[in-house]
């Protein structure tokens, strides 16, 4: 198309779409996240957007927000503040105005800023003012009219046309940095098949987007990413609800298994089965249940009658579901129970994320109730962790609560796609026919599990069930029986430490200060200790993905750094299962909830602080 | 295929422990006594219940069984049949168990028509908590828990039943072994959820609750035997029949009075889709009725297990996408290197 005038290299760079939640924002951000992988850049998203389907247009409560990382290096985050803002109305100025980079630039549609929209977002008369934005490199763009004007010859409705108001934009922030229109011109050819006018009115939008951005010659120095160097293969864009059904698939075709999910709807985990939902392609028998008690029962149902068995919720269903994993760890049968984290207590903060429900999984049953809990860390290694819940389950005979969270959930990176020949086959420990008659409990002298024997299977019938019972599965209250067994099944969870990886280390493996993380925290706080390290500072961190049994180097590595400080968003759960855990050592906390992930920058700041007090 | 099984061959090694002269010992024994005419290989049939006295029952079969928790044994047993439709499955729960804390897994699974058979053991009180009321007591029945008589209204099984768009009901008598045998084995043969109200008496906390139609001289004037096609006759001389009132209601009327001959009686029709009449003769109570037993409503339809067997192998038959390789590498991908 045309020459720029000036263009200047950037490592990586952090573009916020933002708008009423009806302005299309999500799939705005799609499709430059898509157009970003493709031409080889390493990136992050995150979508960001309101609990109700329709707030109040035009209020600070109905902004949708997806936000886009990318960048010629590893990018783990989806960026702390952003460099371009893309406001399509003045409550988007409203709820990011905090989250620009000073000086950064903020593009927005100048004919939604009427009176009457900048009263709603809580403003007087300017936004730009209002919020000192006046030095930043503010674009006001009049989209609504530009749009009516270039599909003026399109004969469509005045809704219709406003409805491409996003692309135009779009098309402007492709302009700014200097990326093609193919790929998305071809996705709404694709989406519009059936309305090729549909199809040519976003694409004149989108194109005049584009060249509105050239003429008017304010967005000007333009920017240039370069490709990441990545690792070679081919890459597909994955978010974390998506890789976990797939990782639950994959396992079902390791192991020779059906795979059935029972779940009950409920956000952020609702994408999980709604993804094997749609899988019947590959057998996936997927129930959705009358509530979550049902939807763990049919699941454990599936279990004993030899099924590959997930079921998938948030906090509250994961509640609701405790009595069932009860049921399930004296049964000794194979379930994986996925918890999306969201900010609770109650119904709490439903679209936003949260860490606060590590003591729930670890300890929230009646009774002596050990259960292997562990939990993924970024959106495409959520397929590698529902894989091995999935293997230990199978393996080991009991169930795993696999933890994610909303922001791992909804949060989007390019995931190198495995091969299914690479990924290892599953062994569940099927009973043989030496051991007819079959005593259910019977266990195997390494890994103290108890043989499968799968109803319709000849000569080995037999019964379980949630009364204590002898070896030989009859009921019994004997108090040494009982000792016994609840020793039995807590020794069978410990042994699974033999069998995961020891804990990584990131950086030195001494130093002044030990980051610890769990889950899906990772992205910030590698980002935060590699620019400490490259600060000068003797910082590292281990990220911890088993949480029980955990890895068996714990004590060595923690032992090696002058001081520990345990950073999650929650009041400081894991630090507290550490100091029961591992006694020995002293914990600092970084917490924080608000339902939104952690910031590099506050991480950073927090462990200077740390480092200077002596 | 013929087993030659005797009931012998479906008691597991277990002690039987229920009270002495509790009305489930005579369950156990019909229910044993069924399975062996039903053809099906004993490693085929799963016995899921939840908790209960009643609940206690899978122990008791020498067959696959799961005791699981209190009111969720419909969805396990759910979860079962469509893991493998191939099995037998069993439900047995009581009216607490069923109807209090697992009455919605209760109607859902009715609704699905989930090929499963539900054996509910009706006491009309919490036999295993030791004696409080339950969802199907009398109005006014004094437990530990209604000291001076409960003061709501109590379920009718075969109500909800049709309400949940059952499409098997049917009631028997605990010790009324031949017609219980008969009843398993209809509900077996029968696809989808057969529901099966036992009346079931519970020696130590509602004894003798059922006496009032169960017991043996007064049993066949007070209680109708249905039969698929056969008049609604009953009584100790057969002098007795029911006919429709208007279109609302039944009556009982004397063969041979007020020139009431065979013709003038309702034939009973479990088939018939539309569950109206159905409907009346399971609420029928004495004194103003007898109680009805026998197969009340057997109505086919597609079942749950079937469907998504169905829509999974349709899908199947046409799909682009044949194992995880073929889904890692659809939709938008691209290369490095
Ligand atoms: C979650 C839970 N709540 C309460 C109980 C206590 N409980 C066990 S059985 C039962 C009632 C059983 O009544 P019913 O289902 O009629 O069975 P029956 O003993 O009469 O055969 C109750 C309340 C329990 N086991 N679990
Ligand atoms: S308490 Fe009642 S229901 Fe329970 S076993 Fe005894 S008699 Fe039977
Ligand atoms: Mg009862």
């Amino acid at each position: 198309m045309s020459k720029k005038s000036e263009v200047i290299e950037k490592e990586e760079v952090v573009i916020r779409f933002s708008g009423d939640s009806g302005d299309g924002m999500q799939l705005t951000g799609t499709l430059f996240s898509d157009t970003a992988a493709l031409f080889g850049n390493d990136l992050s998203t995150f979508p960001d957007y309101p609990a109700e389907i329709r707030a109040p247009q035009g209020t600070v409560g109905g902004v949708s927000g997806f936000q886009v990382h990318l960048g010629h290096s590893k990018i783990n985050t989806p960026g702390d503040f952003s460099d371009v803002l893309v406001a399509m109305n003045p409550a988007a100025i409203k709820a990011n105005a905090k989250w620009i980079k000073p000086g950064g630039t903020i593009i927005y549609d100048k004919d939604n800023f009427t009176d009457k929209n900048i009263e709603k977002a809580g403003y007087e008369k300017d936004p730009i003012l209002e919020e000192k934005l006046e030095n930043y490199n503010v674009i006001a763009a009049p989209v609504s009219s530009m749009v009516k004007e270039a599909l003026k010859d399109f004969g469509l409705d005045p809704k219709s046309v406003l409805r491409t108001k996003n692309m135009f934009a779009l098309g402007m922030v492709y302009w700014l940095f200097d990326r093609k229109l193919k790929y998305t011109e071809d996705y709404f050819v694709k989406k519009f098949r059936n309305k090729p006018g549909m199809a040519e009115a976003n694409k004149a939008a989108l194109r005049a987007g584009y060249y509105y951005a050239e003429t008017i010659e304010a967005l000007n120095p333009t920017y240039k990413i370069l490709p990441a160097q990545i690792a070679k293969g081919t890459y597909r864009n994955i978010n974390g609800n998506s890789a976990t059904a797939w990782g639950f698939i994959a396992a079902a075709e390791k192991a020779g298994l059906e795979l059935f999910i029972g779940s009950y709807p409920i956000t952020p985990a609702t994408g999980i089965l709604e993804e094997l939902a749609a899988r019947k392609d590959l057998g996936v028998k997927s129930f959705q249940a009358e509530d979550e008690i049902a939807g763990i029962c049919t699941s454990l149902g599936a279990s004993f009658a030899g099924d590959l068995a997930v079921t998938s919720t948030s906090g509250p269903g994961l509640a609701l579901k405790s009595e069932a994993i009860g049921l399930a760890v004296m049964a000794e049968l194979p379930i994986v129970i996925v918890n999306v984290q969201r900010g609770g207590p109650s119904t709490g903060l439903p679209t936003k994320t949260e860490q606060a429900d590590l003591m729930q999984a670890l300890y929230g049953r009646n009774g002596e109730c050990p259960v292997i809990v562990i939990a993924s860390s970024t959106p495409s290694d959520c397929f590698h962790f529902a894989f091995e819940a999935a293997r230990i389950a199978l393996e080991h005979m009991t169930p795993v609560l696999l933890l994610s969270d909303s922001y791992l959930a909804n949060g989007t990176e390019p995931w190198k796609i495995p091969e299914m020949k690479d990924l290892p086959k599953i062994n569940p420990p099927y009973a043989d026919k030496t051991e007819i008659p079959f005593l259910p409990y019977k266990r195997d002298n390494e890994k103290l599990t108890r043989s499968w024997a799968i109803p319709g299977t000849v000569g080995m019938e037999h019964r379980i069930g949630g009364l204590e019972k002898t070896v030989k599965g009859t009921v019994s209250y004997t108090p040494e029986n009982h000792e016994q067994m609840v020793r039995l099944r807590a020794e069978k969870v410990d042994r699974v430490v033999n069998e995961i990886p020891d804990l990584e280390v990131y950086g030195a493996k001494s130093g002044d200060l030990l980051v610890v993380g769990w889950g899906g925290s990772y992205g910030y706080l590698i980002t935060a200790v590699g620019e400490l390290q490259d600060e000068g500072h003797e910082v590292s961190l281990v990220n911890f993905n088993y949480i029980n049994p955990l890895p068996g180097n714990v004590k060595d590595i923690f032992r090696s750094f002058k001081k520990i400080v345990v950073c999650e968003l929650n009041m400081g759960q894991f630090a507290n299962y550490l100091r029961i855990k591992h006694q020995e050592f002293s914990y600092e906390q970084i917490n924080k909830v608000q339902g939104l992930p952690f910031t590099v920058n506050d991480i950073k700041e927090k462990c200077i602080k740390i480092l200077e007090d002596k | 295929m013929v087993y030659n099984y005797t009931p012998k061959d479906f008691k597991s090694d277990q002690e039987v422990r229920w009270c002495p002269g509790c009305g489930n010992h005579a369950v156990l024994s019909s229910v044993q006594k069924a399975l062996v005419e039903l053809g099906i290989p004993k490693e085929k049939f799963a016995f899921i219940s939840g908790i209960g006295c009643s609940s206690r029952f899978p122990y008791y079969m020498d067959t696959y069984g799961f005791h699981s928790i209190h009111g969720r044994a419909s969805v396990i047993a759910t979860g079962v049949k469509t893991a493998n439709p191939e099995l037998s499955v069993w439900l047995i729960t009581g009216d607490g168990d069923a109807l209090a804390i697992g009455g919605n897994h209760f109607i859902h699974a009715i609704r699905r028509n989930i090929d499963i058979n539900i054996i509910l053991f009706n006491n009309e009180i919490y036999g295993l908590t030791k004696g409080q009321y339950s969802p199907t007591s009398t109005k006014g029945l004094v437990t530990k828990t209604s000291p001076f008589g409960t003061v709501e209204e109590p379920f009718s099984v075969g109500e909800l039943v049709v309400g949940a768009k059952g499409k098997f009901f049917a009631r028997t008598i605990d010790t009324n072994v031949s017609l219980s045998t008969q009843i398993y084995i209809e509900a077996a043969k029968h696809k989808g959820t057969s529901v099966i109200e036992v009346l079931q008496n519970c020696v130590i906390f509602n004894d003798g609750i059922h006496d009032v139609i169960a017991e043996k001289e007064v049993r066949d004037d007070r209680t109708l035997i249905l039969k698929h096609g056969q008049p609604m006759i009953f009584g100790k001389n057969n002098d007795k029949g029911l006919i429709l009132e208007g279109c609302r209601k039944l009556k009982v009327v004397k063969l041979g009075e007020n020139g009431i001959t065979e013709k003038n009686i309702l034939v009973h029709d479990a088939l018939e889709p539309s569950p109206g009449i159905q409907y009346m003769l399971a609420n029928m109570r004495y004194p103003e009725c007898p109680v009805a037993l026998g197969v009340i409503r057997s109505v086919d339809g597609p079942t749950y297990d079937n469907a998504v067997k169905e829509q999974i192998e349709g899908i199947q038959k046409t799909a682009k996408i044949k194992c995880m390789d073929d889904l890692l590498k659809s939709g938008s991908t691209w290369t490095v290197g």
